[in-house]
């Protein structure tokens, strides 16, 4: 039996860098910082005091209702507007002879976790009778998924997957096998995040995985670069709709790419660390590829995981050598975290997006703030400026906390 | 109308994001003023925490309407002046 063949009709993104397609792809290629002081909350006591907030021209009220926004989370307003534009961008339209065959999976690392402190500290001072009844609904990571369901009409299916900064590439992932296996024509997939409330900027500082450079937030996220310290947290979503393909064409969609493999693995070693020589990395990447049926070679560029830790890039960098052996030298990796911050459950998202509009525009975004590589960190990471290229296939990679690991591969239709 | 009216009816406009206009002293708030069950929940908790006062829930249960929540308030509160 032939596979069912996946491809990309619709983009969505809130991000540190723009909440639309437009303006965060126009800023990337620009190689903009997104990264800004904290200031809604004191960070006087906090090791790191900045972050990747979503930009300012963000409005929450143009996707939910007033009502809906005051009961929930911050990750499920980026979710629901990064769903809302892709599937406004898709141009489907959702009626009662197709609902059933649209599912929702869109993810978070973290959740509502925010909301999750503020509750806890209404239980603790003032007792469980002032404990909000939408303090479940409101912080519970599945409800990306249920209010897109329940706001769009989407009947065919709502559910998240959860695996830390893998968590949007596993969903895209997922929703590439639900529609080739046949279980649904249309799947909206990705990733929200608000990981900077203050648990989650403390809980992060801890475990000394951010930045301190407190001096220079734009310059804090260097991946690659040798006086790298640390990833900086970002909040946001990133959101595609993925159609099967005969159904995209015939409805006449517009289509972006066509999402041509996925792999994934775990490293089995470290909670936070990933082994020094990447195996588990190495792994996704080839599953992804022998998925798609690639050569090493038929790969054009990487949207590397890149999130500016010291273990992390090198791994990564030693990764991609043993994938892809010679072709290695001649492949561009950038990563587009030196500009968003890293975006946890949310980042696969993001990147898929950037990934298929380096394909749609032939041209491939930068890594900013690589002064000087790392040694080791030796491949072309288009550092600083975008680049006009030739991109036909590209692959994205995501890593997360308890060593899970996926690749996407993307190809131009 | 007086003060303690128009603070209920301030505190009901805001929980189920409905309009002052809208709220007449027989609206009830899960069939004219849209609200579910959790709405009316967060909504005792609104009043409680206002009024300082504590509604069982086996009160708070038979609380349908804005004259609902006045009769109580007028009946429990010290603060209902």
């Amino acid at each position: 039996m032939t596979r069912r063949r996946v491809v990309v009709t619709g983009l969505g993104v809130v991000s540190p860098v723009g909440s639309s397609v437009d303006l965060a792809w126009a800023n990337i290629l620009a190689g903009k910082s997104g990264i800004v002081p904290i200031t809604h909350y004191d960070v006087s006591a906090y090791t790191t005091k900045f972050a990747g907030l979503v930009s300012p021209d963000f409005k929450a009220e143009e996707w939910m209702g007033v009502k809906e926004l005051r009961k929930t989370d911050p990750f499920i307003h980026y979710g629901v507007a990064a769903a809302k534009q892709a599937l406004r961008d898709s141009g489907l339209e959702i009626t009662d002879a197709n609902r059933e065959r649209i599912a929702v999976t869109i993810g978070s690392g973290i959740g509502g976790i925010g909301s999750i402190e503020d509750e806890c500290r209404a239980l603790h001072e003032k007792g469980p009778k002032r404990v909000s009844p939408f303090f479940v609904p409101s912080s519970i990571i599945n409800m990306v998924a249920g209010y897109v369901s329940i706001e769009m009409g989407i009947t065919g299916g709502s559910f998240a997957t959860v695996s830390a900064c893998t968590t949007a590439a596993h969903s895209i992932g997922m929703a590439h096998r639900m529609i080739s296996y046949g279980d649904a024509e249309v799947v909206v997939a990705g990733g929200a995040e608000c990981g900077s409330a203050p648990a989650g900027m403390a809980g992060f500082c801890q475990a000394r995985a951010l930045s301190t450079r407190n001096d220079d937030p734009t310059r804090a996220s260097r991946p690659f670069d040798k006086d790298r310290d640390g990833f900086v947290l970002g909040d946001g979503a990133g959101v595609l709709v993925l159609e099967e393909y005969e159904f995209a064409k015939a409805r006449g969609a517009r289509i972006y790419a066509e999402l041509i493999g996925f792999g994934m693995s775990s490293d089995a070693y470290h909670i936070t660390l990933p082994p020094e020589d990447g195996n588990g990395a190495r792994r996704a990447m080839q599953g992804a590829m022998k998925d798609a049926g690639l050569n090493p070679e038929q790969v054009d560029y990487v949207n590397a995981h890149g999130t500016s830790t010291p273990a992390g890039d090198g791994a990564e960098t030693t990764a991609v050598k043993a994938a892809f052996g010679d072709h290695a030298r001649k492949l561009p990796v950038s990563s587009t975290k030196s500009m968003t911050g890293h975006l946890l459950g949310a980042a696969g998202g993001i990147e898929a997006v950037f990934s298929i509009l380096a394909i749609r525009d032939q041209v491939l975004p930068p890594t900013i703030n690589l002064d000087n590589p790392s040694e080791g960190c030796d491949l072309d990471y288009v550092p600083h400026t975008a680049r006009p290229a030739k991109v036909e296939v590209v692959l994205s990679n995501s890593f997360g906390f308890g060593g899970t690991n996926g690749t996407l591969a993307f190809r131009r239709l | 109308m007086s003060s303690l009216e128009e603070k209920v009816k301030k505190i009901i406009a805001e929980q189920l994001s409905v309009s002052e206009d809208q709220i007449k002293p027989e609206s009830a708030f899960v069939e004219d003023l849209g609200a579910d069950s959790l709405d009316t929940v967060e909504l005792v908790m609104a009043l409680e925490e206002e009024f300082e006062i504590d509604i069982p829930d086996e009160e708070a249960e038979k609380i349908r309407t804005f004259q609902d929540v006045l009769n109580y308030i007028k009946t429990h509160a010290s603060s209902a002046s």
